[in-house]
């Protein structure tokens, strides 16, 4: 440094970095472990998982693993040609549909009775919060051991009240097992969506309803006309989180009914061909099936919803 | 040492000009304040000097050396936010510390130099608290502190004063007066409220905001207080300046001589002001600018006087104010009386505009050249209406 | 009347919400807390409060270890969520950058998208890695879940904070980590704490990776270790066991929600309102 002249180093000196760019730069190294974990364990695991839809790989040897093109979505063995991954295509959409349909009313219901001043109403909270602690394997088992069909307390309170002469098998039974899935589901998941729901009532403004109290307008109008399309916008958010955990239901299906076909998910559908029968192709071309609906979901939800990512990303 | 220099600064956020061609300087411990409505872009010329807002093109110097990229620390600066912005978490002690602690200051200087701070601002026993435990005034306090222990060349103050209560900002507002007699450090205080300009400044800076600004540059005008007051540079000063604002009446120049010009207003009354308006035409259409408290009211017999109705009066004890229909201008005609002067509205009043007092901007809004002879301050010769 | 009516309404509905949400939970604890043929009797409440069945599950040592295993799988992931998570929502949430919006998308992408997606890539991996039935393994292939959602949560209680707090720190001479230890770290305590708190119970109750990942019951984590709980004869569960198992688990997550109950709600609507 002695050396040089003192006006030749600042000539030369490449500018020191300006607030922000040094903050850009400090924004790129601290992203950097998180990126790096996310391609990882998200992107790299995605990638092979597209790979092997398109090979003929086997559990045992991944590494001997074929490319066999599309035969494993279109293929005379291929997923979209086999009935059973088309019923579960239908479980899963039914089950999603009628389970977010029920437990958005009963969110709404209960988000409504938590949002009215009365005392015990943090009871009521806590209460709520009890079904969304439990773990999703724990509650399949408390519902599986209460809708037991010899010993079961929901057939037996059925039995005495007369209103079934004899015992139903809620999850054997074909006709019921989904049914029994959905009933699980609601009660687990209603807490979520009525708390997403209080969330946004609390944020009214409280003005516009002494405005309508005043003017005496019927409380029904009132949540018609007004609660409703303010809360519209949470209301859409929470049922698009709701709709994309349904439709990958796993842990309740595979706890409460097993493999069972009345009731198989997507996702079961998939891990099936993947560990059960050690088909990772037609496992993973089952995966990316479902990837691809839950991804196109999303983007219909983000577009249609017109979910405003400003929140977070503005 | 710490003179401040920006040369032809810029700021423009995506394609929308915010602060348009800039320069300035500000001399070693000087007092300049930024002014203006709001939109006008000066806390953000603030920041840029700062370095907490990038200059889009332009250059600044701080103490002969150019800084325009460098980051804040490396100015050697040091801001009062608003918000007072202190570390909710960190003792009055550490807020001041904070900061020499980064710059690795030994302990016992930074010791001695947060008691000293401490003791200029009276924070001695507060130096334990947290800054929720202390009031709004307390804060304030420490926030300056936290500028004062890295002595800095210049302070900046982001609007300091408005989120204290009346009371508290009359004494902030002295003892920020005195830290500036004291320190001699040079210091830009950014402010929306002109009182608290025309108290502090050596000098302000008036910003334009909107179409102005895109037309005439950022600065409307430069100068000491009382040459703002008594010498606006066009009919934005002049309104800006001066509480309530000036009364502007549309006129016809009907002669100019370099010592006085004669005006017609709309409804005839003829009246004349102490300025050099021999470079505007014959007939020009002008503004007649005079202050509510140079207005005069005229004798009982005033035969040649403005003639008004009080519509409105406000008494304020040690002076009143009243608000006169006139057919000279629409809307009110505003005047300042000492004590109480007896009008009641709806009563016919006549008004002098004392020609010394009077103000005349040229069809564009740009002052007139006025002859201030008797001093800024000085008594009006004669009634300037005939 | 007109307003006695409404009022016995709401207590009514309100009773109704609070049996549905806990009966099933009280139920479990009943059954747990019944023996052989009492276990068959399904009476609400216990004739006499016996033990035997937290005995038999807790006396299998493996049970235990299973718990350990998910106490420690869920305690690292979580502080590694975190770690990661702080430094990026800094970065997503408070510097102007281009990409930004990109990450962000990706980010609520990958919390969204179906776990078994992946399963075969991470099946993949996690075998390359030698990490098959180990914890590490779950470890890694939990981080699939906790970091985007800690991320995004992260992101939007560090936009919350106040901009000129973090300007002064600038004024100050502080570099972004600096800001992000000493200024913000601070502050942020609550919202990691409901984070993690989450992130936590996410983990805990995580079974398609603990299930497709493990093999050895001594590897489990709790939530396999009660599906898979079997007795005898394949047609015969002990209900018994597997009710006491589950309010073994149940019970500390039920107690964390409850006492954080603010926190939680505060948590879940960041991260959902906010998508």
């Amino acid at each position: 440094m002695a050396a040089v002249p003192v006006a030749c180093t600042q000539d030369r000196a490449p500018a020191p970095p300006t607030l922000a760019e040094s903050r850009v730069r400090a924004a790129w190294l601290f992203l950097a472990p998180l990126v790096v974990l996310m391609v990882l364990v998200a992107g790299w695991p995605l990638c092979r998982t597209l790979w092997f839809s398109l090979t003929d790989a086997d559990l045992k040897d991944l590494g001997a693993a074929r490319f066999v093109g599309l035969d494993n979505y279109t293929g005379e063995f291929g997923v979209l040609r086999d009935p059973d991954w088309w019923r579960a295509v239908g479980n899963t959409l039914l089950f999603a549909g009628v389970s977010v349909a029920i437990e958005t009313l009963l969110g709404l219901v209960v988000a409504l009775v938590l949002d009215a001043d009365f005392p015990g109403r943090s009871v009521v909270r806590a209460a709520v919060l009890v079904p969304w602690a439990i773990p999703t394997v724990v509650s399949a088992k408390m519902w599986a051991w209460m809708l037991n069909d010899q010993f079961g307390v929901i057939n037996h309170v059925l039995m005495t009240t007369h209103l079934i002469s004899q015992p139903l098998a809620w999850v054997a039974d074909p006709s019921l097992a989904l049914g029994s899935v959905i009933a699980v589901d609601v009660w687990k998941a209603t807490p979520f969506m009525a708390l997403l729901i209080l969330a946004a009532l609390q944020m009214l403004p409280t003005d516009c309803y002494e405005a309508a109290r005043v003017d005496g307008i019927h409380p029904v109008t009132v949540f018609v006309r007004v609660t409703l399309p303010l809360i519209r916008p949470a209301l859409m958010v929470a049922v698009i989180f709701r709709a994309l955990d349904a439709l990958r239901v796993f842990d309740l299906v595979y706890v409460l009914t097993s493999n069972s076909r009345d009731t198989m998910s997507m996702s079961i559908y998939a891990r099936q061909q993947l560990v059960d029968f050690q088909q990772v192709g037609l496992g993973s071309a089952a995966a990316t099936v479902l990837f691809g609906t839950v991804a196109l979901c999303t983007a219909l939800a983000i577009t249609l919803g017109r979910v405003r990512l400003e929140g977070a990303a503005g | 040492m710490a003179e401040i220099r920006l040369r032809n600064v810029n700021k423009r956020f995506g394609g929308v000009q915010v602060i348009n061609d800039v320069s300035l300087d500000i001399a070693d411990g000087e007092f300049c304040v930024f002014v203006g409505p709001s939109g006008c872009g000066k806390s953000t010329l603030l920041r840029m000097v700062a370095g907490l807002e990038e200059i889009t093109t332009g250059e600044l110097d701080i103490g002969g050396k150019r800084v325009t990229r460098l980051p804040p620390s490396a100015r050697g600066v040091a801001m009062v936010f608003q918000s007072y912005a202190l570390y909710p978490h960190m003792t009055v002690y550490d807020n001041m510390a904070f900061g020499l602690q980064l710059a690795r200051t030994g302990k016992p200087d930074i010791d001695a130099r947060v008691r000293r701070a401490a003791d200029i601002l009276a924070l001695g026993p507060l130096l334990q608290r947290l800054p929720k435990e202390l009031s709004g005034g307390q804060r304030q306090r420490v926030a300056i502190g936290r500028a004062i222990v890295r002595s800095p060349g210049v302070f900046l103050f982001d609007e300091p004063l408005s989120n204290l209560d009346a009371a508290l900002r009359v004494q902030t507002r002295i003892e920020i007066a005195k830290l500036h007699a004291s320190l001699r450090a040079s210091m830009i205080y950014v402010t929306h409220d002109q009182v608290e300009a025309m108290t502090l400044a050596d000098r302000i800076v008036l910003l334009n905001a909107g179409e102005a600004m895109r037309r005439d540059g950022s600065i409307a005008q430069v100068g000491r207080p009382l040459d703002l007051y008594h010498r606006p540079a066009n009919l934005f000063v002049a309104g800006f300046i001066g509480s309530p604002g000036m009364n502007v009446l549309p006129a016809t120049l009907a002669g100019a001589t370099p010592e006085r010009a004669e005006l017609v207003l709309r409804d005839g009354t003829r009246a004349s002001a102490r300025v050099d308006a021999t470079t505007l035409p014959a007939d020009a259409t002008v503004t007649l600018g005079i202050r509510p408290e140079h207005v005069g009211l005229a004798p009982a017999d005033g035969t040649s006087a403005l003639a008004g109705r009080a519509s409105h009066v406000e008494q304020l004890g040690e002076a009143s104010y009243l608000y006169l229909e006139t057919p000279a201008r629409d809307g009110f005609l505003t005047v300042r009386q000492g004590g109480d002067t007896g009008v009641a509205p709806g009563d016919a009043v006549a008004v002098t505009l004392p020609e010394a007092h009077c103000h005349v901007f040229g069809p564009d809004g740009r002052a007139v050249p006025r002859h201030l002879t008797a001093g800024p301050t000085g008594r009006p010769g004669s009634a300037g209406v005939h | 009347m007109r307003r006695v009516l409404p009022r016995l309404g709401l207590y009514g509905l309100a009773s109704l919400i609070v049996l549905y949400s806990v009966f099933p939970f009280y139920y479990a604890i009943v059954s747990s807390l019944k023996t052989g043929q009492q276990l068959f009797d399904p009476g609400l409440i216990p004739p006499q409060i016996q033990f035997d069945n937290y005995a038999a599950v807790l006396g299998q040592g493996v049970f235990l270890l299973d718990l350990f295993n998910s106490v420690v799988v869920a305690v690292v992931v979580v502080a590694v969520s975190l770690g990661v998570g702080v430094t990026a929502a800094y970065a997503l949430g408070r510097v102007r950058f281009r990409g930004r919006k990109l990450l962000l998308l990706s980010v609520l992408g990958v919390s969204m998208f179906p776990q078994v997606a992946v399963l075969s890539g991470l099946f993949e991996l996690i075998r390359a890695l030698g990490l098959y039935n180990s914890l590490p393994g779950l470890m890694l292939a939990y981080l699939i879940f906790t970091l985007p959602f800690t991320v995004w949560v992260l992101t939007t209680f560090m936009r919350e904070l106040p901009k000129e707090l973090e300007e002064a720190a600038i004024m100050d001479g502080a570099t972004p980590w600096v800001i992000v230890r000493r200024v913000f770290l601070p502050l942020l305590w609550p919202a990691l704490v409901t984070t993690g708190l989450l992130a936590f119970i996410g983990a805990w109750n995580e079974f398609l990776y603990a299930l497709t990942f493990t093999l050895s019951p001594e590897q489990r984590t709790v939530p396999v270790a009660i599906a898979l709980l079997s007795g005898a004869s394949q047609h015969e569960l002990p209900w018994g066991p597997i009710m006491a198992a589950s309010v073994v688990v149940t019970v500390p997550v039920v107690a964390l929600v409850l006492v954080f109950q603010r926190r939680i709600v505060s948590g879940l609507t960041a991260g959902a309102v906010k998508g």
